[in-house]
């Protein structure tokens, strides 16, 4: 396992659902709502806190989108920082059981 | 225009079900004296066939998910099926007297992420409240348990029902909602009880002292706004719709009826008998109801509140036509503005008359 490996998983705090491909969520601790567009979308729904980011990355993002590796990596590893900070994803160095609420 | 209005006229557009609203039981242990509910069980959903319909909605799209009732808390499967519906990740309101919520309900509440919980509270004076809910001690019951809830945290919304008994306990319940860390509404809409009994009309606020409310800011906010004479409507507003009763919002009731609002009693499925899916999107009756513009409208097209007036497309459905007008909301645009509405310019009103008669949900009979 590399040593910088990322698992993300989806808070149980949160409520989310699919509008015309985007994620709509919302925090009920601060009532924060959120949309994401489709690559961040594409990350949340596979955020199961057992699959490396850098996995996500490269089996979900770049062969979809055409995109570069590293780059797309550096851009997911910003997005989960942020929505880590508003409670939307929990992130791990170790795999991530699921959240029961 | 914010986020969270983007995303919902982009549901209006698209025609998803964004919001449902769900009474799961219409029992109650409180006995309030505008209700307009029949309390007995008439063969409510079982717990997997709640679970189930939660299943389809969530696939259908819905996002915002009200609990109601009657109580919520009559049926002791309630945290069964809002841990069910949280691990489908809607985003859960709940509906409730609160009397049933202690320490251990309110925690478990907490745990699940419900996102609100809204209260009904009718006065500040226990003697009042008491005399709605005709249920001994409930004010005090109530309150302990928005206290529960209030440290735990949650989001609670106090609900003023305004009648005739409690007109003059409004910033009673006001002062004690900010003292309680709660939001504050008001409303002062009273209907019919389900089997057509009008009689709890008379607890109607009388629309003469509608303006009372209409001009008090600590209830409207902007005076000048909320009371402002209507601006004439131009093409685009014509082409608009009343709300989002079917558009992207519907009502379910304990029996799976699925009507386009639940106070627009025009049942278009009954979710025992069809997929959820297939009476939103191929109910001849929900298609009608999403089909009707402002220029449909026979009366209300050519009022100059056309625009601004909080027309119930159900309301006016129970006074004879989905297409009419709603008379309690005509009522509540000339009080709020001054100005003769359309529908009463065309009887020769100069105010208007008492309100016509309105009958609820019903539940539709299932063939056995």
């Amino acid at each position: 396992m590399p040593e910088n490996c990322i698992y993300i998983a989806r808070s149980s705090a949160i409520a989310a659902r699919a509008l015309a491909g985007e994620m709509m969520i919302m925090n009920s601790a601060n009532s924060t709502f959120f949309t994401l567009n489709e690559v961040a979308t594409t990350i949340f729904q596979a955020a199961d806190g057992r699959t490396p980011l850098r996995e996500i990355v490269r089996d979900k993002i770049c062969g979809q989108f055409e995109v570069d590796l590293d780059e797309a990596q550096a851009d997911a590893e910003q997005f989960v920082a942020e929505l880590s900070g508003h409670g939307i994803l929990i992130v791990s160095n170790q795999p991530l059981a699921a959240e029961a609420p | 225009m914010s986020l969270m209005s983007e995303v919902g006229q982009k549901a209006f557009n698209l025609g998803v079900p964004l919001a449902v609203h769900m009474d799961v039981t219409y029992r109650c242990n409180e006995r309030c004296v505008h209700c307009y509910l029949d309390h007995d069980d008439h063969g409510e959903m079982t717990t997997a066939e709640i679970k189930d319909v939660l299943d389809q909605l969530a696939k259908a799209g819905v996002f915002f998910l009200t609990f109601s009732g009657g109580e919520v808390f009559m049926r002791r499967d309630f945290f069964e099926i809002v841990e069910h519906a949280r691990h489908l990740m809607f985003n859960v309101k709940i509906k409730t007297n609160a009397v049933m919520i202690h320490e251990a309900e309110a925690r478990r509440i907490r745990e699940l992420d419900v996102d609100t919980i809204q209260i009904s509270v009718y006065s500040h004076r226990p003697e009042v409240h008491d005399a709605i809910t005709k249920l001994p001690h409930s004010f005090e019951r109530t309150i302990k348990s928005i206290r529960f809830l209030r440290e735990q945290g949650l989001r609670v919304t106090i609900a003023n029902v305004l009648m005739t008994v409690n007109s003059s306990d409004h910033p009673g319940v006001q002062k004690l909602a900010a003292e309680l860390g709660a939001h504050y509404t008001l409303d002062p809409t009273i209907t019919p009880m389900m089997d057509g009994d009008t009689s709890v009309l008379a607890l109607r606020i009388p629309g003469e002292e509608l303006p009372e409310i209409f001009r008090n800011p600590a209830l409207v906010g902007s005076q000048e706004e909320f009371c402002a004479p209507p601006k004439p409507p131009s093409e685009e507003d014509l082409e608009g719709y009343s709300c989002s009763a079917g558009h992207s919002f519907c009502y379910i009731s304990p029996y799976g009826d699925v009507f386009p609002c639940v106070q627009f009693p025009l049942p278009t499925g009954n979710i025992r008998r069809q997929k959820f899916l297939d009476i939103w999107n191929f109910s001849p009756q929900m298609n009608e109801v999403r089909s009707i513009q402002a220029k449909d409208l026979t009366v209300c097209s050519s009022c100059s509140h056309v625009t601004s007036c909080t027309r119930c497309p159900g309301l006016a459905y129970v006074e004879g036509s989905m297409r009419g007008p709603s008379t309690a909301d005509c009522e509540k645009s000339f009080y709020r503005t001054g100005v003769p509405t359309a529908n009463m310019l065309q009887q020769g009103l100069s105010k208007p008359r008492t309100s016509v008669p309105l009958v609820q949900i019903r539940p539709i009979a299932v063939p056995a």
